[in-house]
């Protein structure tokens, strides 16, 4: 009997392993199609679209208000980034001036949202390395941002309050005075989160060295936000190309060091973001420290007719470069939308760098990714 | 850099216009390459950010603009390039120069129905393999079945 | 030395009756003993394991489910019921075979598990002269017969055709035979001093001299190795690479539903008590009261009368409690740390555990020669 083996029928070498659309840590439905050979991963493939809801073609058929509420389940973690992006993108075509007050809120708004976006980016993260208690505390305290914004507009996921021209409530003087007693609780929070998953020795080896990215392969691949910051290069829109009043405050833009390992490491993607936080609260106090009067809906237009023209508006969220582009013909509806998900590009570079690692380290580099499927799939 | 400056130091490339009511270069697809080489590889312009590939139809579903914005980090200015396309014609990948113009020109591709010449793996990305029609085309009519399951059109379905 | 067993046919062979049937009954009863331990001890465990992991994450856990109307108060005791309830519901679950599995080998690997820490319970002492069968090798028998489990992993994962599965498996081997190494070494210590392979003798030897932790600083580092090698050795986190929720689905147990599931569940559990009762026997004195056997030359703090609180009775409680500290820590772990790489794992055993376990036998034995 011929014992050998036919390697044309069988292959061997490989094993192709499909990772999602249901499994644990792909953040969603993704589905990674893994090529492994024992537990070393030699090519990722990800495989996207199970969330697509259609987003751009819905937007040719609505008037720009109605837009609002699909841009929020576009990134359903930082949907305030995603209106605000929207926003700034139709204010830009229409070119209204705005109140100052308006600037302020979204600002303040826009980096709680940031903490509460970081917050489950970093709990999902511990939980992708196997700490669950990260998750369970991160998740406590994003509630109390999310108890903030409900007592803002009545909504705690998906809250349609950042208009194009305004917002949709105005701050209360309650609502400063809860997010002053939350920045100061949250403070001392980060603190405990360095001491339970930071330091960590075994959360250090899993995740130092692992994953690197660097900057120039980032950069070639479009990656922005965070995971951009982790490699060491210095991009940030609100510093480099300040949109709404961004430039009135003083903050730094943390960008990784390579402190336990390399350069663009996950620990530093990972890092980045703790930092990140830290900076959201300076902005917060700052812009409420002179948060001006005025009446929030005096910019407001009753219809929203843009000219005819085209506009490319970038926006920084929590995950990156948020770009929308809008084609209007003159109607109240824009003729077409796209939208530039920073997370779609973030997710392209995972084929590059995941390479190469083990199954467990594929998780872990995903997870620094800092992916939300509801943007990539839109 | 503004939009005219970068314009001037490309303007030896054939075939460029300036639109300055949009503040947008227009290049044909034959001269995007070297435009975009350009871009990428001159020391003034360096143009390491492909931000975002937008497809956009220009109304009858023949012809087509594709809008590339360009950012550089180094200088800190940005740019649009457009290509004009008729359907069926293709325009060139940029793929090999930025990766990010991979996904996103699949995208356009698997949205709007654009070819690029020379993209490595030109196939759908948000859609299934097997779903028939570009759906972001404006003549985009949705289909009666897929996969024997009826598209359901009107409201009745839902409500 | 007195056995469960032993006493079984003593007291049995005052009446007439048949020799087979009285085999029968030698067997049947120990045997519903450990499973009415080892059910008992899940239930515990697992509402013990919420309870702590809540505290840990700063949350309630179960608060719904009574017990027999008792609803509890708002913090412990809140969702006493919850584990019968899962009990129930893992019951009553559909038994789910896929269809290419390997089904006999798939219906077997549960019960290759239960049997590998049910019969590790046979030479397990609960106190004192409390043991179902008393072995002159007893510390033996347990090492070996906690190694039986690996192979219903290995079949469970491998019959399940299921790629997850097949890897979780194969961690699992590995990662339990390499962990074996230090866990043996470390106990060879204790026999080495004692010169004991039963169980009794080693105790008695602990309550001759002191607790053997405390017999030189190479036994501490022993307890320290054997402890981190069991957590390692019964799978739970940071060393739950098999299982791996986030990155193999549920491992070896992708599979598995309902019963046989459940099967998995008190085994592990059972696994837990078994190593954290042969933690607290072999170095922390077994049965034996702290305040006796904190046997220092120059301390006596504890007056004598105290030294009553020993002998069969107290024997069981000392026992749990010591094993109820250990399994706490377990949980800790579980709740604080993240899980390690399949590489990591295996370079902790091979290249810190197996060389310090190995010096540690030898330094021992110098140890003991010296003083």
């Amino acid at each position: 009997m011929d014992t050998t083996l036919d390697k044309s029928i069988v292959n061997i070498d490989e094993m192709v392993l499909n990772m999602g659309p249901q499994h644990p840590s792909t953040h969603g439905v993704l589905r990674l199609k893994i090529h492994t050979d024992g537990e070393v991963v030699s090519k990722i493939e990800p495989i996207i679209g199970y969330l697509h809801r259609c987003f751009e073609k819905h937007c040719e058929n609505l008037s720009y208000e109605q837009i609002v509420p699909f841009t929020d389940r576009c990134d359903y973690l930082a949907s305030m980034h995603m209106d605000h992006a929207y926003s700034i993108a139709v204010e830009k075509l229409l070119d209204i001036e705005l109140p100052e007050r308006v600037e302020y809120i979204r600002v303040i708004i826009a980096e709680l949202q940031r903490i509460a976006s970081h917050l489950v980016a970093i709990g999902t993260f511990g939980l992708d390395v196997g700490a669950i208690t990260p998750f369970t505390w991160t998740i406590r305290d994003r509630e109390r941002v999310l108890d903030l914004f409900e007592a803002l507009c009545g909504a705690r996921l998906l809250y349609n309050y950042i208009w194009p021209g305004g917002v949709s409530h105005d701050l209360s003087p309650k609502f400063i005075q809860r997010t002053q007693e939350f920045l100061e609780y949250f403070e001392t929070q980060i603190f405990e989160y360095n001491e339970l998953l930071t330091g960590n020795k075994i959360f250090i080896e899993r995740t130092a060295d692992v994953g690197v990215m660097p900057a120039d392969v980032a950069v070639n691949f479009g990656v922005t936000g965070p995971s951009l910051r982790g490699s060491g290069v210095n991009y940030d829109l609100r510093k480099t190309q300040p949109y709404s009043i961004y430039d009135k405050f003083d903050f730094n833009v943390p960008v990784g060091e390579g402190t336990m390992g390399t350069v663009g490491d996950s620990w530093d993607r990972y890092w980045v973001r703790m930092v990140e936080m830290e900076e959201s609260i300076k902005i917060i106090r700052q812009a409420m420290a002179s948060l001006p009067d005025g009446d929030v809906h005096a910019a407001m237009q009753k219809k929203i007719r843009p000219a005819k023209g085209d506009v490319y508006s970038r926006y920084e969220s929590a995950r990156g470069d948020v770009g929308i582009y809008i084609q209007s013909n003159g109607k109240n509806v824009p003729l077409r939308l796209k939208m530039r998900s920073p997370a779609f590009c973030n997710l392209s570079v995972l084929g590059e760098i995941g390479e190469g690692w083990m199954i467990s380290d594929v998780i872990t580099i995903l997870g620094s990714l800092d992916i939300v499927l509801g943007e990539i799939d839109r | 850099m503004d939009v005219n400056k970068i314009f001037e130091s490309i303007s030896t490339i054939e075939g460029i216009v300036l639109n300055s009511e949009a503040n947008v270069i227009m290049v044909p697809s034959a001269s995007l390459l070297a435009v975009a080489d350009k871009f990428k590889n001159d020391i003034d312009l360096n143009f390491d950010f492909l931000m975002c590939v937008t497809a956009l139809d220009n109304g009858d579903s023949e012809n087509f603009t594709i809008a590339y914005n360009f950012h550089s980090n180094k200088h800190n200015h940005s740019v649009e390039l457009r290509v004009v396309v008729v359907d069926g014609e293709g325009v060139p990948s940029l793929a090999s120069i930025w990766k990010t113009a991979d996904w996103h020109e699949r995208e356009a591709y698997d949205l709007m129905g654009i070819k690029f010449i020379g993209h490595p793996e030109l196939k759908r990305i948000l859609l299934p393999e097997d779903w028939e029609g570009f759906p972001l085309r404006k003549n985009y009519k949705v289909a009666d079945y897929y996969h024997g399951v009826p598209i359901p059109k009107d409201k009745s379905y839902w409500e | 030395m007195t056995s469960i067993v032993k006493s079984i046919i003593a007291s049995f062979q005052a009446f007439p009756i048949d020799p087979f049937l009285l085999a029968v009954l030698a067997i049947l009863i120990p045997g519903v003993i450990i499973f009415l331990i080892m059910a008992v001890n899940a239930l515990i465990a697992v509402y013990f394991e919420r309870k702590v992991s809540a505290f840990m994450q700063d949350r309630l856990g179960p608060m719904e489910v009574g017990l027999f109307g008792f609803k509890g108060g708002k913090k412990f005791w809140g969702g006493i019921g919850q584990t019968f309830a899962d009990a129930i519901k893992l019951l009553s679950k559909e038994d789910i075979i896929p269809q290419d599995a390997d089904k006999f080998l798939m219906i077997m690997a549960p019960f290759i598990i239960f049997t590998g820490a049910f019969l590790t319970f046979v030479g397990l002492p609960m106190s004192d002269s409390l043991v179902i069968s008393n072995f002159n090798i007893g510390i033996f028998y347990i090492i070996a017969m906690s190694s039986v489990g690996v192979i219903g992993i290995i079949l469970a994962g491998w019959s399940s055709n299921n790629k997850w599965s097949l890897y979780g498996a194969m961690r699992a081997a590995a990662q339990m035979i390499s962990y074996e190494i230090p866990i043996a070494l470390s106990l060879i210590l204790v026999v080495l001093v004692s010169g004991h392979l039963d169980i009794h003798g080693i105790v008695q030897w602990q309550a001759d001299n002191r607790w053997f932790i405390l017999h030189s600083p190479f036994a501490s580092l022993g307890f320290v190795i054997y402890f981190i090698s069991v957590v390692a050795e019964t799978n739970r986190t940071p060393f739950d690479i098999p299982e791996a929720e986030s990155e193999l689905v549920a491992g070896w147990m992708t599979e598995y539903s309902g019963f046989r599931w459940a099967l998995f569940f008190l085994s592990e559990y059972a696994n837990m008590l078994i190593v954290a009762f042969v933690a607290s026997i072999v170095f922390l004195g077994g049965w034996l009261s702290p305040f006796q056997l904190i046997d220092l030359p120059f301390i006596d703090i504890f007056p004598e009368s105290w030294l009553v609180l020993d002998g069969t009775v107290f024997g069981i409680f000392w026992l749990f409690i010591k094993a109820v500290i250990l399994i706490f820590c377990m949980m800790w772990f579980r709740w604080t740390f993240p899980r390690l790489r399949v590489d990591q794992l295996m370079y902790v055993c091979w290249k810190i555990f197996i060389p310090f376990a190995l010096a540690n036998v030898i330094l021992v034995s110098i140890w003991e020669l010296i003083f």
